[in-house]
């Protein structure tokens, strides 16, 4: 009955070219599910421009009928089906973007009846990065085509491909049941370990950049608390809230761009970097001159007042901004990634923070070591008395190196805020990962602070597709603990005398 | 800082006084249980709710004791605690849950399609083994992580940061539901023990009856390990461990054998939490439990036996009284405490209580 | 416990002391401790490096038993440095360091040395500030100090007297139940002596003994030391260069982290090259 059904629409639909737009949609609007999935693959195998406008809108979810708008209600089978019709129907767009993207979705959606479509469309299309993408949807179809020589060229164009959706393609071809002749079984096994091979680069590529990505983040978290702890002996429990201020900074930035600017809001996050930095900075400023300035020396009190702070501003923020996660959107220049290879995206706003970061830590650097302030802050560290009576300001420099770390901390803020939510719990989730980063970086050295976040980053991207996200911490943890079996100082330890 | 700590409150705070309110405080916790069994209308009826919410501190209280030995004795500033706390309330809930299921698997277990009992559930059923376990849970992993922890030296705050990470660490791990122990969710819906009703106002008064016997008695340990040579040697480690070591003693043994002590208490604490509360999951691992009970120990007094116990029921009191009341001020509130009682009350209340009597 | 540490085993490679020439006192062998050479501690060609800057460089040393040595020699000759080797603190990077003939204080931890009698004062007086003086004294007893005999440990009436005696001697029996961080610095220094005294330890490592005592605590300290030897071997380092004359029959200069000269007060005095070092050139 059905392929009666479909004859009889098909028929319709060649004896009526005149017309037959209108009639689609009165069709389709009167068709009930099943037919209405009939309609569609009719429609994917034979497109035509006029119908363009329909399936655009079947895919809002409507369709206009006499002049009437209706909402559909569409399943999840049917809206794959609008999808590949569009697709189809795409693919005599002018625009050769538009074809490409049609292409790429009729790899992974084409199907049988639009074989002999595509192959006209292929013998017709003259840009080349669309022909590829089309000859390889035309391969996954003729991989079930009855001519075994078709099927064996369709195979080899596979295996060319480094397409996840191959691989799997591929694999169905290698029980006997499903494809009969054996030369072609061959060549599919041959196509599949090129496939894998391909699609093995991506993959370690890419959690190598996740593992890089997750490092530039944790450095970015950990190198304010690097001075911090490292310079000032402070442990700042609050450090994480100072990330979270940063990413709120960002996100009241991009509140005002909105309603003041809303041309420039592409660039809100450039002005959020010094207001998040001045900001955090301040906050830092006045927390050390009231409370922690009181409690240098007591490393443990520290700890527990500062954890003191950071739920005072937790709360503080809920009740501003609520306890919901904040909108903070990415600009359009940070949005959409650099398609290496077809399993490999490096997303802009990563690799943007990756930059940023390592920038953050040279500007630090100078700053510590070429400055006037740096020199300061290394000789209240070394000897603080010995740097009062050479006229140092002490209390100034704690003040200002206080500042500073939390200033890169809300920088760090700006970044997370890019990538992830903004949420009043924000910082608590770092925190932990930041001191591991000082502690097995070893205490006072930023070469050690930069290598500790990005093998800590790498090393958690390495486990996590192995045993998983939450084993692979736990694992981290342990090996953090026995390395310091053997390095107690952590990676770069300032050797000397103990001093007793 | 390197100001002398006294070694217990009683010694020297008005040992009179201290007696006195000591003995009137134990007879009046010794009395709620039985009060409670009086009928609803009687006017010194004891209700469910209240027996309930003392149980929990005095629970919390134990956990106050425990970390008092390792930071106020020691110098050993734990921040996962917690995580000792729940291996002993998860113990008893392994027990709790398969009392309530009987001789089928946990409900959560079979809503994960699961058709056996993973290695570990192996003679729950058995409140001994339980028992065991809620000893052996915490003792072996503090055991294991002491051991290595103290080998390298690790101390001041790289330790607190730590333990820290190694709560974190096991909230994460039974946060998942591939753990068996319940998810998100934990174990609750418990049914009875040794075979009485959970809610049986007489099972309650045991369990609460049990709980101020366990707070006593490690009350006791501690006033006997205080008043030792090894609580010496744990106050001098706490000071100067260098000159302890030129001094030919070992600091390792003695930081193990205090951790593991605290540990276990700790454990044993969380057992008897979880049947009068009626729940356990993974947020009792959260760092921000086990750093809470820093502040109920700083704001009691550390390095003395009472101020713990003061301090965890002061706070307790507290939150239950603001999360009613003012639900949106008790974080700052806590955080203020925080504050304030390492600004201006590094000896805690028990500290400011000695300087009056001084005066 | 002790006994069966310090079994003397007896390695004829490494039994190589024909070359050493301690001045040797050799009043008194401790049981255990296998002394035959007259020789307690011995450093050979040790040498200690930090980030490449050599605090110790191959440094010889030998101390007899019985005897007082003094180190002397500007600040950075290494002498804290090598203090920290024969404690375990610092490990070498070369050279050997044995106490007596048979223990290689290279493989043994702080605590083992300790325990097999080797004592150490700190150049900062370091003593258990919470603990009272008593105390403090009574830790420092050489006794069991495992974990368990500390838990059930209790003073016996012989203990107590010694701990009174050692009072007596460092003069701090009015303040025996004072809290040691009450103490002046003088006092932290006798206490501190006085805990090294409970240790009863066959060699003791002295840093700065004297520093901030007034002219008749260090008169006082200076007998109590020379009493000491004989019975113990000690090791003092020390810049007050009337103290060194008044207790020294030895003395050894540190310069660059190796012995300069060696001999008596005059003769080191008098030698050239530590007038250089001293002086300046």
């Amino acid at each position: 009955m059905p392929t009666a059904l479909y004859r009889l629409i098909l028929a319709c639909l060649l004896l009526l070219p005149l017309g037959a737009y209108a009639n689609d949609a009165n069709d389709f609007a009167a068709a009930n599910n099943s037919e209405q999935a009939q309609l569609l693959e009719s429609w994917a195998a034979h497109p035509t421009p006029g119908r363009v406008e329909l399936i655009n809108g079947l895919q809002q979810g409507q369709i206009s009928v006499d002049g009437e708008v209706k909402t559909l209600r569409l399943n999840n089978r049917l809206r794959g089906l609008i999808d590949t019709a569009l697709a189809s129907h795409q693919l005599l767009a002018v625009d050769p973007k538009l074809r490409l993207n049609a292409a790429q979705q009729l790899q992974k959606s084409a199907k049988p009846a639009q074989l002999k479509f595509l192959d006209q469309q292929l013998a017709a299309e003259t840009d080349s990065d669309v022909r590829s993408a089309l000859s390889l949807a035309l391969a996954n179809l003729q991989l079930v085509d009855p001519d075994p020589a078709v099927r064996l060229a369709a195979v080899r164009l596979l295996g060319e491909t480094g397409e996840p959706l191959a691989r799997t393609r591929l694999e169905n071809l290698l029980q006997p049941d499903i494809e009969t002749d054996a030369s072609v079984r061959t060549a599919a096994e041959t196509s599949l370990a090129q496939v894998k091979r391909k699609l093995l680069i991506g993959d370690l590529l890419g959690q190598a950049f996740s593992g890089l990505s997750l490092g530039s983040i944790l450095l970015l978290a950990a190198l304010g608390l690097a001075i911090t702890f490292g310079l000032l002996g402070v442990i700042n429990m609050a450090h994480g809230e100072m990330l979270m201020l940063g990413a709120y900074s960002t996100y009241c930035v991009q509140l005002l761009f909105q309603r003041f600017a809303p041309g420039a809001i592409e660039f809100y996050p450039l002005l959020a970097l010094p207001v998040a930095f001045f900001v955090t900075a301040a906050v830092g400023m006045v927390l050390e001159r009231t409370i922690i300035r009181h409690l240098y020396g007591r490393p443990l009190e520290t700890l527990l007042a500062t954890w003191g702070i950071s739920l005072i501003l937790i709360q503080l923020v809920r009740v501003l901004f609520g306890a919901q996660n904040v909108e903070v959107a990415n600009p359009a220049w940070l949005s959409g990634g650099l398609h290496v290879l077809p399993n490999l995206v490096l997303p802009y706003n990563r690799l943007v923070i990756i930059v940023f970061a390592l920038a953050v830590v040279v500007l630090t650097w100078l700053l510590l070591n070429k400055t006037r302030l740096g020199l300061n802050v290394r000789a209240v560290t070394q000897n603080r008395n010995m740097a009062a009576c050479c006229g140092v300001p002490t209390g100034r420099v704690d003040m200002l190196a206080f500042g500073l770390g939390s200033g890169i901390a809300g920088l760090g803020g700006v970044a997370l805020s890019q990538i992830g939510n903004v949420g009043p719990d924000l910082g608590q989730g770092y925190i932990i990962d930041s001191f591991l980063v000082v502690v097995l970086g070893g205490v006072g050295q930023l070469a050690g602070t930069v290598y500790a976040a990005f093998g800590l980053g790498i090393a958690n991207k390495i486990l996590e597709p192995q045993i998983g996200a939450v084993l692979g911490k736990i694992l981290i943890l342990g090996l953090i603990i026995l390395f310091i079996q053997k390095r107690p100082q952590g990676l770069f330890a300032l050797k000397g005398r103990v001093i007793d | 800082m390197n100001q002398p700590l006294m070694l217990t409150a009683t010694q020297k705070a008005g040992p009179k006084v201290t007696a006195w309110v000591g003995g009137l405080v134990l007879l009046v916790l010794l009395a709620m249980p039985l009060l409670s069994l009086l009928p609803a209308d009687n006017s010194f009826q004891v209700s469910a709710y209240t027996l309930t919410l003392v149980g929990k501190i005095l629970c919390y209280a134990i956990v106050a004791l425990a970390l008092d030995l390792v930071w106020g004795y020691a110098g050993l500033l734990s921040l996962g605690h917690g995580l000792f706390f729940a291996l002993g309330g998860y113990a008893m809930g392994m027990y709790l849950m398969r009392q309530a299921s009987g001789d089928e698997l946990p409900a959560f277990m079979t809503f994960l399609s699961w058709t056996e009992l993973p290695w570990y559930w192996v003679g729950t059923e058995h409140f001994w083994w339980a028992m065991c376990l809620v000893v052996l849970a915490p003792g072996l992993l503090a055991l294991v992580f002491g051991f290595f922890a103290f080998r390298s030296r690790i101390k001041g705050v790289y330790f607190s940061i730590m333990t820290q990470a190694l709560t974190f660490a096991g909230m994460l791990l039974f946060f998942r539901n591939e753990t068996g122990f319940g998810g998100n969710n934990g174990f609750t819906n418990f049914r009875s023990i040794l075979g009485f009703g959970i809610t049986e106002p007489g099972t309650r008064a045991v369990l609460f009856f049990a709980t101020v016997m366990l707070l006593v008695i490690s009350l006791f340990l501690g006033w006997r390990l205080a008043r030792s040579k090894f609580g010496r040697v744990l106050t001098a480690l706490r000071d100067a461990e260098n000159r302890l070591m030129f001094c030919g003693y070992d600091p390792r043994g003695f930081k193990l054998f205090v951790w593991v002590l605290s540990a276990v208490l700790c454990g044993l604490a969380g057992a008897l939490y979880v049947p009068q509360v009626g729940i356990i999951n993974p947020g009792e691992m959260s760092p921000t439990n086990s750093i809470e009970a820093a502040v109920w120990v700083a704001l009691g007094g550390r390095g003395t036996l009472i101020g713990p116990l003061l301090g965890a029921g002061v706070v307790n009191g507290m939150k239950s009284w603001f999360t009613v009341a003012f639900p949106e001020y008790w974080l700052f509130f806590l955080g203020a405490l925080f504050i304030i009682v390492t600004l201006y009350l590094p000896k805690g209340v028990i500290g400011l209580l000695k300087k009056k009597d001084e005066q | 416990m002790r006994n069966v540490m310090l079994e003397p085993i007896l390695d004829p490679n490494k039994d190589a002391g024909s070359s050493r020439d301690a001045i040797s006192f050799g009043q008194r062998a401790e049981p255990g401790l296998n002394t035959r050479h007259g020789t307690i501690l011995t450093l050979e060609g040790i040498s200690v490096s930090f980030d490449g800057f050599k605090a110790l460089n191959n440094l010889n040393l030998y101390i007899g038993v019985g005897e007082l040595r003094c180190i002397i020699g500007p600040n950075g000759a290494g002498k804290t440095t090598m203090m920290d080797v024969i404690t375990g603190k610092t490990r070498p990077s070369e050279g050997q360091a044995w106490f007596g003939e048979t223990l290689d204080l290279r493989q043994m931890s702080e605590v083992q040395i300790a325990q097999a009698g080797i004592g150490r004062k700190f150049q900062k007086p370091t003593v258990f500030e919470a603990l009272s003086v008593f105390e403090n004294l009574e830790l420092a007893q050489k006794t069991d100090k495992s974990v368990w005999a500390s838990l059930r440990a209790k003073l016996t009436g012989e203990q107590k007297d010694r701990i009174g005696e050692v009072l007596d001697t460092i003069r701090l029996t009015h303040s025996a139940q004072r809290p040691a961080g009450l103490l002046s610095h003088g006092q932290k220094q006798f206490l501190e002596i006085g805990m090294l005294l409970m240790q009863d330890p066959q060699l003791l490592l002295l840093d700065e003994p004297v520093a901030g005592m007034t002219d008749a605590e260090t008169e006082f300290t200076a007998e109590l030391f020379k009493s000491l030897a004989g019975k113990h071997s000690l090791m003092v380092v020390e810049h007050d260069m009337g103290f060194v004359g008044a207790i020294a029959d030895h003395v050894t200069v540190l310069h660059q982290g190796s012995v300069l000269a060696e001999g008596s007060l005059e003769q080191v005095q008098a030698d050239e090259r530590v007038i250089e070092v001293y002086l300046g050139r």
